[in-house]
């Protein structure tokens, strides 16, 4: 099991991309240690901007440097930073057309027991209808360390959402091709497939090997930027293989399924599960257990398939 | 540079011109525009370090309009000082224009994209944070509107701005104390502006934000305290310089007839010829 989280990961890659780039600036909310910047703060005072607990004057400063040149990365809690500046991140970044980069840390259900105050499962519906604005969400610690390399030489604003804890590998390393907005197929199949970001890629590859035991081929696509979406990959999806498992972490309303569903009810409607967050305050549990508990787990979605396949005949 | 009969013609030609704008494009924040021009003339024909042929000159100093709605007299002055054609006021508010009702960073000279409240003076402190971490010595001036020191986000910048010690920035209120609803301590009670301000850690200095040479002398005096930022209380009378439009709360974005634009005209026009016959005279 992997240790490393993927906050981690962004600091070690910012540390080493900071030396030879000195327009690399990371603002923290009173963030610093969840984001795990604190070695990025003491290594890199210059580059490094403290803003204490003010969401609002967090993204209005990062546009304020951008917009003379820096390339700032925000790293605050995701559930603060992508509803109290929403206002900031559509104006500031979005429509100014600032470079700036927007890290939600402890995305989706990661703070457990803390509540819906501390949840962000909006986040990717609300940044998603901006316009202007990239959306990612990485799988795991190799692809977090890809992206953050590509987010460096991407200019424009991006909302990049990580959970809290490690998460398990689904890459074997990071010496593959990450390219933005252009999704990775990690199974290939015909049957079905499963269409999945951040934390549920895991969960529809270990779906996928269950799957295969039984004899169903699934697809299992890493939609890990939601905006710009792939939308070919998603009507490859949907012509090759005629039924489609959407996974997030994420209220079930303005996700990834709903982007998915909005592809292929306009250029090739096929039968699509939508598997989230329901529209109710999340119980309390870890991430795994909120998972299970709202059928985000290889068994179930394993069932969704074989059971739809079944109906369709 | 100009001096100071220069400016308050400059500032009453300017008037004229926003209000045939906003007669033209039936649509402005007429009251709020009027009220800044004294602080945006001083600023744009005075003060402030920039050059209309090379907007984005690296060295210049930055003019962000908080209260984006009042948007009239700063497009009018950016076309008179040749940032993008005079003609080009005609299309202002129509279909289709980059002139919109608020600064639109599509036009040469606006830095950014405001006009929602409350968002200036957190842009400006990263703007002045790069300043002082690349150190530069070009400053950041933001106007800001009265009634919207009601707004969270300018005091959550007002703090970063004095723990960061940015005296490269100048805020200026422009206080003619009425906003859209009434007078602004009738709907969300500011005063003690200037203690609030000062309790935040800024130099504070207030002025008569309508008198060019008070404009001309403070903002020459920038920073008042090494270390600290700069808070100007610019205090004007909306709707300045014509009559029926002064402290008339009906003109925050009142369209005019025809004849009260001549009859602003009319008013403006005097003022500037009984400026051109005090020329030769020493300067009050």
């Amino acid at each position: 099991m992997n240790k490393i989280a993927n906050r981690q990961v962004i600091c070690d890659t910012l540390m080493h991309l900071a030396k030879d780039n000195q327009d690399i600036i990371v603002l923290a909310s009173d963030s610093r240690g969840s984001a795990a910047m604190g070695p990025f703060a003491e290594k890199y005072p210059n580059q490094f901007v403290e803003m204490g607990i003010a969401e609002q004057n967090l993204v209005g400063v990062a546009a304020g440097l951008a917009h003379s040149g820096k390339k700032p990365f925000i790293t605050s809690p995701a559930c603060f930073l992508s509803m109290r500046s929403i206002e900031q991140i559509k104006v500031d970044v979005a429509y100014s057309g600032t470079n700036v980069k927007l890290v939600g840390i402890s995305g989706g259900v990661s703070y457990g027991a803390l509540g819906m105050s501390h949840h962000s499962l909006q986040d990717i519906a609300v940044t998603r209808a901006i316009p202007g604005l990239a959306v990612m969400l990485p799988a795991d610690r190799h692809e977090t360390k890809k992206m953050t390399e590509a987010l460096v030489h991407y200019d424009g604003g991006v909302y990049m959402r990580i959970g809290r804890n490690p998460v398990e590998d689904v890459y074997e390393s990071d010496d593959y091709d990450f390219q933005i907005g252009k999704a990775v197929r990690l199974h290939e199949g015909t049957d079905a497939t499963i269409i999945a970001c951040g934390e549920t890629v895991k969960v529809g590859l270990d779906a996928c090997a269950l799957l295969a035991q039984r004899g169903i081929r699934t697809r299992l696509v890493n939609m890990h930027t939601i905006k710009p979406l792939d939308t070919e990959e998603i009507i490859k999806a949907a012509k090759e293989t005629g039924f489609i498992v959407t996974l997030e972490e994420h209220s079930i309303y303005g996700g990834l399924g709903a982007a998915v569903a909005e592809t292929t009810s306009q250029h090739c409607p096929v039968p699509l599960k939508i598997l989230g967050i329901p529209d109710e305050p999340p119980i309390a549990g870890k991430t795994a257990e909120v998972f299970n508990h709202y059928g985000i787990s290889a068994g179930n979605v394993a069932t969704i398939i074989e059971e739809g396949l079944r109906k369709e005949g | 540079m100009m001096d100071i009969i220069d400016l308050k013609k400059k500032a009453a030609e300017i008037r004229i011109r926003l209000f045939q704008m906003i007669h033209n494009a039936k649509a402005g924040h007429t009251g709020g525009s009027l009220s800044n021009t004294d602080i945006l003339t001083v600023l744009y024909y005075h003060t402030m370090r920039h050059n209309p042929q090379e907007p984005k000159w690296v060295e210049r100093d930055r003019f962000i309009a908080s209260k984006g709605h009042s948007v009239e007299s700063l497009w009018c002055i950016l076309a008179d000082l040749g940032y993008f054609p005079k003609s080009e006021l005609e299309t202002f508010s129509q279909f289709g224009t980059r002139l919109i009702g608020h600064p639109n960073n599509k036009v040469p000279g606006i830095e950014m994209n405001t006009g929602a409240l409350g968002h200036g003076l957190p842009i400006s402190v990263g703007m002045a944070l790069a300043g002082k971490r690349d150190h530069k010595d070009y400053r950041v001036f933001c106007l800001m509107g009265d009634g919207e020191q009601a707004e969270g986000s300018i005091w959550e910048a007002a703090m970063s701005a004095s723990h960061y010690k940015l005296d490269n920035l100048v805020g200026i209120i422009d206080r003619n104390s009425l906003q859209i609803s009434g007078n602004t301590e009738n709907v969300m009670g500011l005063d003690p502006l200037d203690k609030k301000w000062e309790a935040f850690g800024w130099h504070v200095v207030s002025i008569d934000g309508n008198d060019i040479v008070s404009l001309m002398e403070t903002f020459n005096s920038i920073p008042y305290t090494e270390g600290k930022p700069t808070l100007i209380i610019a205090n004007t009378v909306k709707g300045k310089g014509v009559s029926f439009a002064e402290n008339a709360i009906g003109w925050h974005h009142r369209v005019p007839s025809d004849e009260e634009l001549a009859l602003a005209i009319k008013e403006l026009t005097e003022q500037i010829e009984s400026l051109v016959s005090k020329e030769g005279q020493p300067h009050e």
